[in-house]
């Protein structure tokens, strides 16, 4: 490849935007010519002056609020329903009775649903034990393993919209094993792994909705044990196959480290 | 629903729309009134949106918004004889500047501590040049995103960047030239 071409070319191979075999023709001759060479340091550092010192005017905090309030409102985009005019309860025709007699059934057939649907707590304790098994069974217990506390920590950012605490607790006989994202109570989630002897426990961290604080409960599925309760605003759940006391000693350090490091 | 969608999907990008009308009319002003306007448009045009990247898609409004906003507020923004403007430069002194390591861009702004100094030199290009560079540097888009944005064909975006560097360290070089 001659300086002509090299030149013409530069803009698009300095912007990454070459197909591979220029690219390697290219290489070839800023290698062999300080001229050319020179030109593409040269335009190398523009683009980095550029990105480095150009500013990026940030929009004005009310900005988005104000488009918010411009933007058509959400009933403004069923104009349909305001053409069907007003309706009277005294005027229903006795063609009607049929389909409200159906709907009232079905009300309290889906009351009587709604009654036996097992409580919040037993359905998430039912999905936190799939997740153990299930991250057992695939030989997937952490996506990022580790027992540094300041890599696992930093590898949820940006990951979660929350930051779980993170401790390495060998002295206390759990050491941390890494860390893992999972899918609970309809949201991503933190899943921490620890190991105590030979017994791997799994504790899912996330944001409470609701309760702030709530205290220690266990429970035990399928030989499974679980420890759960919410502190500073966080929700905790653990399960492991560990014997019940041992899972209660690391529950009690968790609490701990949380009343220790708000939030 | 329509309307949730349509911010979940475009106010993410509301820096970008701003930051580009800003570079585009120099004005806080004229930028707030653009970008509002924008998104007004973009809303009426969203059932014809089909999922591609949102931050282009909302950008070429923005871009045509400001486009429109220019012609009839600066009559003469639109076709600035650049030519005339940067008079001597031509391809070839150009080329030769690239090659005088005293002038390149990275020892004038280590010369000179004014922050403003490459703000000052980007303000004064051309607007064909500076949306190219504010596009493709401060936003990242791809060479195919910013010919869907300012819907010029491919090798123009390529020519545009590469005149509007060549520009941009001409503006560098005599800027310095003055303040020293």
């Amino acid at each position: 490849m001659d300086c002509k071409r090299t030149l013409e070319l530069l803009p698009a191979y300095v912007d990454q935007e070459l197909g591979l075999p220029e690219v390697k023709e290219l290489d070839d001759h800023l290698q062999t010519c300080p001229a050319c060479h020179s030109a593409f340091v040269s335009q190398t550092t523009l683009r980095a002056a550029i990105k480095q010192r150009a500013t990026y005017f940030q929009a004005p905090i009310d900005l988005e609020s104000r488009i918010r309030a411009a933007l058509p409102k959400e009933t403004d985009a069923q104009p349909g329903r305001a053409k069907q005019g007003p309706r009277y309860w005294g005027s229903w025709n006795w063609m009607n009775v049929g389909p409200v007699l159906a709907s009232l059934v079905a009300l309290i057939w889906s009351a009587g649903l709604y009654l036996a649907t097992p409580s919040p707590n037993q359905r998430l304790a039912e999905e936190v034990v799939s997740s153990h098994v299930r991250s057992m069974m695939v030989n997937h217990i952490a996506d990022i393993a580790s027992s540094d506390q300041h890599t696992v920590k930093p590898w949820f950012n940006g990951k979660l919209d929350f930051s779980p605490i993170v401790n390495d607790l060998s002295t206390q006989g759990f050491p941390l094993i890494g860390g893992r994202l999972d899918y609970l109570d309809h949201r991503s989630v933190a899943a921490l792994v620890y190991r105590h002897r030979l017994h791997l426990i799994n504790v899912y961290i996330w944001p409470a909705a609701k309760e702030r604080q709530t205290a220690i409960q266990t429970a035990s599925i399928q030989g499974y044990h679980l420890v759960h309760w919410s502190e500073e605003g966080m929700r905790y759940w653990l399960i492991s196959d560990l014997d019940p006391q041992d899972l209660m000693a690391l529950a009690r350090i968790l609490q701990a480290q949380a009343q220790r490091v708000p939030g | 629903m329509k309307a949730r969608r349509f911010e979940e999907m475009t106010l993410p990008h509301l820096n970008a729309a701003y930051n580009l009308a800003r570079w585009l009319t120099h004005s806080d002003q004229d930028a707030q009134d653009i970008v509002q306007e924008a998104y007004l448009r973009a809303f009426k045009f969203f059932d014809g949106f089909r999922g591609e990247e949102a931050r282009a898609w909302l950008l070429a409004i923005v871009r045509n918004t400001a486009y429109t906003w220019l012609r009839q507020n600066r009559e003469s923004v639109s076709h600035v004889p650049f030519d005339e403007e940067f008079g001597d430069l031509n391809e070839v002194s150009s080329a030769t500047l690239f090659h005088q390591p005293d002038n390149n861009p990275a020892a004038i702004l280590a010369r000179n501590d004014d922050k403003r100094l490459l703000d000052q030199a980007l303000a004064q290009l051309p607007v064909e040049f500076r949306e190219v560079l504010v596009l493709r540097e401060l936003e990242n888009f791809s060479y195919k995103e910013i010919s869907e944005i300012a819907g010029i064909p491919i090798g123009t975006v390529m020519s545009r960047l590469a005149r509007g560097r060549r520009l941009l360290q001409a503006c560098l070089e005599r800027m310095n030239l003055g303040v020293t």
